[in-house]
């Protein structure tokens, strides 16, 4: 017997539908884990199938920035993967000392966690004040909580610890205010961020950086994605520039990647090679 | 869509909890190193990024044992652990893929989540496993395995260190069959001779 395809035929359906009508590009994505997250949002708008949701979706505009929390994962932490962290602050930083400024950019930072960790490193070491951090991201609401940057109270022993095993040289309590059950990270390190809607499917180069870091994306992405989003970083960094991806994301069957080098193989930091 | 593989002739999957080391360590060193099929492992334990898991039965078993990879195709002969933190799917055309949606059942990874995509992927070409466990998870999702065509293995609840999590499998699926850990080993050796 052979699975029913069907579904998958809807699932399919449905993601040109959401293309072509709004230009949110999901096509390439992994669909096992976009499939698992869309039958949560099926149930949600009590529908009986794909088709019965891009019907909705089609036709009600309103129902778009919803389905968008189900296609896209926003799931983070400060700090987290603590050793990534420490490798950027012992491996990476030695590096960036000698530019006189420097670009970085979080490729997919959701609510702003990975951001906010770059720039207290930043800060503790001495480089914030010569550094612009760009946040990008495709969904919205993600963007607009990440300026904010506003967490639940109850994330913040988990972040505090996660920046302890970085290496911190300072309290975390000192980036942030409690008010109202929440703990809000201080207006100073937003100053020196942009945060910006830009897609790594369908955007193009903005900026020459030195830094990128894109974890946890990658992953939700087909090969073809995947190669695109690489060259795309590829394409954005300067000379000997570089790139941290997720822990269990890799360059390894990327067609780019000859053009960088293993810098902290075991945290998954590349380096652009310079040209011959 | 990545390109069409060839397709494994079957697949096992199987999920354990509180227990699950001296659970698999009765089952996986009992498989000869030509076993015929992949077969992917969700556990839940607490630990490091690097799966100790791994390590551990590498020592003990003739069969290949590997960390799942994202975007990586299934080999016979091969058992994959997902990896801590991450849940652990199988995408319609076969290849593994890796995730950090929001846990399920308090687990990432998740039983009912490899479950519910492999019993898309393979439809009957696919045994489930649940062994040992304090919790529920995997009852959905070989519920999703049975309904797929698929066949649905439980660890006889009175002989598990943790009874909760088959118990919770065999509510779910009546149809599934209970049996001892030495015949589960048993029944795998056999399906791979089979071949
Ligand atoms: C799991 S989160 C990763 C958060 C953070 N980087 C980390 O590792 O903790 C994935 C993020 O990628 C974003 N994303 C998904 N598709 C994207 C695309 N095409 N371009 C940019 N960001 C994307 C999602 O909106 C989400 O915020």
């Amino acid at each position: 017997m052979v699975p029913d395809k069907t579904e998958l035929l809807e699932l399919q359906l449905l993601l040109e539908a959401i293309f072509r009508r709004y230009h949110y590009d999901f096509r390439g994505y992994s669909l096992a884990s976009l499939q698992r997250r869309l039958t949560l949002a099926k149930d949600r708008f009590d529908c009986r199938t794909f088709s019965q949701l891009q019907d909705r979706v089609l036709h009600d505009p309103s129902v778009l920035p919803i389905l968008l929390s189900y296609l896209t994962v926003q799931v983070s932490d400060l700090f987290r993967d603590p050793s990534y962290f420490r490798a950027i602050r012992e491996e990476v930083v030695p590096h960036l000392r000698t530019y006189p400024s420097l670009k970085v950019w979080v490729a997919g930072c959701s609510d702003g966690e990975e951001i906010y960790s770059l720039a207290i490193l930043f800060r503790e070491e001495g480089l914030e004040s010569r550094t612009l951090f760009y946040g990008t991201d495709i969904n919205p609401d993600a963007l607009r909580r990440a300026e904010t940057g506003r967490y639940a109270m109850d994330r913040i022993a988990q972040f505090t610890k996660n920046h302890q095993l970085s290496g911190g040289k300072s309290s975390l309590s000192d980036y942030y205010s409690a008010a109202y059950g929440a703990a809000v990270f201080d207006r100073s390190l937003r100053r020196r961020i942009v945060f910006s809607d830009h897609s790594l499917v369908s955007d193009s180069v903005f900026a020459e950086v030195q830094l990128i870091s894109c974890r946890n994306v990658l992953i939700y992405f087909n090969k073809d994605l995947q190669d695109r989003a690489i060259g795309l970083f590829r394409d954005s960094l300067s000379r000997q520039g570089f790139l941290g991806l997720g822990s269990k994301e890799n360059l390894r069957f990327s067609q780019h990647a000859d053009s960088f080098k293993e810098f902290v193989p075991g945290e998954r930091i590349y380096q652009l090679r310079g040209e011959l | 869509m990545s390109e069409p593989l060839d397709q494994p002739a079957r697949v096992i999957a199987i999920g354990a909890s509180a227990g699950a080391v001296d659970a698999l360590a009765a089952i996986l060193p009992a498989l000869p190193a030509q076993f015929p099929y992949p077969i992917l492992v969700v556990v839940h334990i607490r630990e490091d990024r690097d799966s100790m898991l791994v390590e551990l039965f590498r020592r003990q078993c003739a069969l290949d044992i590997r960390e799942a990879e994202d975007k990586l195709p299934l080999e016979d002969g091969v058992v994959y652990f997902a990896p801590p933190d991450y849940h652990l799917l199988v995408e319609a055309d076969g290849w593994l893929a890796l995730s950090v949606d929001e846990p399920v059942n308090f687990s990432r990874p998740s039983i009912d989540v490899l479950f519910e995509s492999a019993a898309q992927a393979f439809g009957d070409r696919l045994v489930g496993v649940v062994l040992t466990g304090a919790n529920q998870d995997g009852a959905h999702g070989l519920r999703s395995i049975i309904d797929a065509g698929g066949r649905a293995i439980v660890q006889d609840p009175s002989s598990a260190y943790a009874a909760t999590m088959p118990q919770a499998a065999i509510a779910a699926c009546p149809e599934a069959q209970p049996m001892s850990l030495e015949q589960i080993a048993t029944y795998l050796r056999d399906l791979g001779s089979s071949k």
